[in-house]
């Protein structure tokens, strides 16, 4: 092994090591740590020139104590259950706009193609907040949908769109969409027309053809949209900080809430941690999908 | 050529307009001379002019700036080397845990990230600004930057660069010459992804943001969190305006570079 090879693996590994690893070992021993009103808020801390005995106090100091108290406390199991309900029902919105959104662009006329995929894609590459802040102006009480809806006659006092759990669904379909479009896209371009007309030649009728092959097809599209919109959605922090009420429950918020405003770090980090252990089993379902999907397409 | 059916034309048509509809009456009401967003007062370009006169956006987009170029460069330099150990290294100690890292903060939740990188910054007794928003977000879009790269090197043919070696170029000027040239569109568009990731981070930069440093994201949250202002209005048709045009150039300059490979290509082959 010659000396560029080492440093080539060397730098990028040791850099993640020190500023991604170690960070997590850190929130997972704070989890296990006590609040304290002090700098930093929670004890025990490890002081190294404490030697083997300061080691001692600081392992027996360690308890799950906070994890009791997570699993106690109905609002911290409300918030969990409730950003599974959100991230769930927001993903299935978003592959119902999402998968005509897509079948369309992949049966565009060819030379059509790039300029609509530019078109999906440009909103992914403009800010986030930003544009929550413009849907903001149009689902709000005195937005342009209410605006509109009033002077059509179809309503008379303003919808209740804002702060409420149906903004946070808007929210998320609005900001996730592309990454919806994108692999069902990806996957239905590459359908070959032949093998639907194939199904209607052996009896099959257009809806059934259009089940059996073209969905079928699109399954591994499908699922990693569906992951690449759930995932992200589950831990989400500024969809239900900015379009959701005092009533929405996210963990991402709760997590945010505990640390800034109660600074109970200790308490923070436990919530961290159990969102990441929820977290685990999609991304490894996510992770095989792709991979099943790469060895398809040796 | 089939005709496209009714139901794909109101699909997209359908698709398009609630993607765009919010950010193009934004834009509008941008020009509007009234203070209440929601009524039309004018045409008037006062709120960009009075978002010239405010100094803590212009501090705070200064700040953006400079940590979404110096962290992308960063991020550019260290995931491209990643990229290099993904495909090319071959088996080693650890490489399991490498590429697991390399993936891991693609799915992190952004809260969890933040909150682990400002425990981390605590421990080590560093002061938090610029520099610490530089380390959070360089380390987060390497890993985007490695994906990118090494995607591109995956489809590269290794047999160039041997014969560069072969022909008795060291493997540095192998890899300035060959390599480098082959990769540089996705090394390029890797920067600019880790450029946009950091200029749109909100959730890693207010954890690891200090007092004396606040970047644009935190400023619009903090202003969005009051309601909707002309203000903000005006400062993002800004921030879309240049991010359009970006897109626009990217895309045109990747076309043309890539038609120009090809070029090259059918010469090389004559």
């Amino acid at each position: 092994m010659n000396i560029a090879r080492r440093l080539l693996i060397t730098v990028p590994y040791a850099w993640l090591v020190a500023l991604f690893l170690v960070p997590f070992l850190i929130v997972f021993k704070i989890s296990l740590s006590d609040y304290a009103i002090s700098i930093p808020p929670y004890t025990p801390t490890l002081e190294l020139e404490e030697g083997w005995p300061g080691f001692r106090a600081f392992w027996a100091g360690l308890d799950f104590e906070n994890f009791v108290f997570l699993s106690e406390d109905s609002l911290y199991i409300k918030a969990y259950w409730s950003s599974l309900k959100i991230a769930v029902l927001a993903t299935f919105f978003t592959l119902l706009i999402g998968f005509p959104f897509a079948y369309a662009i992949a049966n565009a006329p060819q030379e059509w193609r790039p300029s609509l995929l530019l078109l999906i894609i440009l909103p992914f590459w403009t800010s986030f907040l930003i544009r929550i802040y413009a849907l903001i102006g149009i689902i709000s009480n005195e937005g342009f949908l209410n605006q509109f809806l009033m002077w059509t006659g179809i309503i008379s006092d303003p919808l209740v769109i804002m702060n409420t759990n149906t903004a946070v669904y808007i929210g998320i379909v609005y900001t996730y969409l592309p990454f919806m479009v994108l692999p069902i896209y990806a996957t239905l371009e590459k359908l070959d027309g032949s093998l639907l007309e194939a199904a209607q030649d052996l009896g099959c009728t257009r809806t059934s053809a259009f089940w059996s092959v073209t969905i079928h097809l699109a399954k591994p599209g499908i699922i990693a949209g569906c992951f690449l919109v759930f995932i992200p959605a589950l831990g989400e922090f500024v969809i239900p900080s900015l379009l959701g009420g005092s009533r929405t429950l996210m963990i991402g918020k709760v997590l945010w809430e505990e640390f800034f405003s109660n600074r109970d770090w200790p308490l923070a980090s436990a919530v961290a941690v159990i969102l990441l252990l929820v977290l685990i089993i999609p991304i490894i379902l996510f992770q095989r999908n792709e991979q099943k999907h790469r060895e398809q397409n040796k | 050529m089939r005709k496209p059916s009714w139901f794909n034309v109101v699909s997209l048509t359908l698709g398009f307009a609630f993607l765009y509809i919010p950010m193009i009456i934004l834009v509008i009401y941008s020009f509007n001379e009234s203070k209440l967003v929601a009524v039309w007062g004018g045409f008037s370009t006062k709120w960009y002019g009075e978002l010239m006169q405010n100094e803590a956006f212009l501090d705070a987009a200064w700040v953006t700036l400079k940590v979404g170029v110096i962290s992308s460069t960063i991020a550019t330099v260290l995931g491209t080397m990643a990229a290099f150990v993904l495909v090319r290294a071959g088996r080693f100690r650890g490489r399991t845990l490498f590429s697991g890292m390399i993936y891991a903060p693609l799915v992190m939740p952004e809260v969890i990230t933040g909150l682990s990188l400002l425990l981390l910054f605590i421990a080590v007794g560093m002061d938090r600004g610029v520099a610490t928003i530089v380390l959070a977000h360089a380390t987060f879009s390497m890993c985007y930057v490695s994906v990118v790269v090494s995607s591109r090197m995956a489809s590269f043919d290794e047999s160039l660069e041997e014969a560069a070696l072969d022909l008795g170029c060291t493997p540095w000027d192998a890899f300035k010459s060959v390599t480098l040239p082959i990769i540089a569109p996705a090394v390029a568009s890797g920067w600019l992804l880790a450029f946009t990731l950091s200029l749109d981070d909100l959730v890693i930069a207010s954890f690891t943001a200090g007092p004396s440093a606040t970047t644009l994201p935190i400023k619009i949250y903090s202003s969005v969190r009051l309601g909707v202002s002309p203000e903000i209005n005006a400062l993002s048709t800004l921030i879309i305006g240049l991010v359009t045009i970006g897109v626009l150039v990217a895309s045109i300059t990747s076309k043309r570079a890539i038609q120009k490979q090809k070029r090259d290509e059918l010469l090389a082959v004559h």
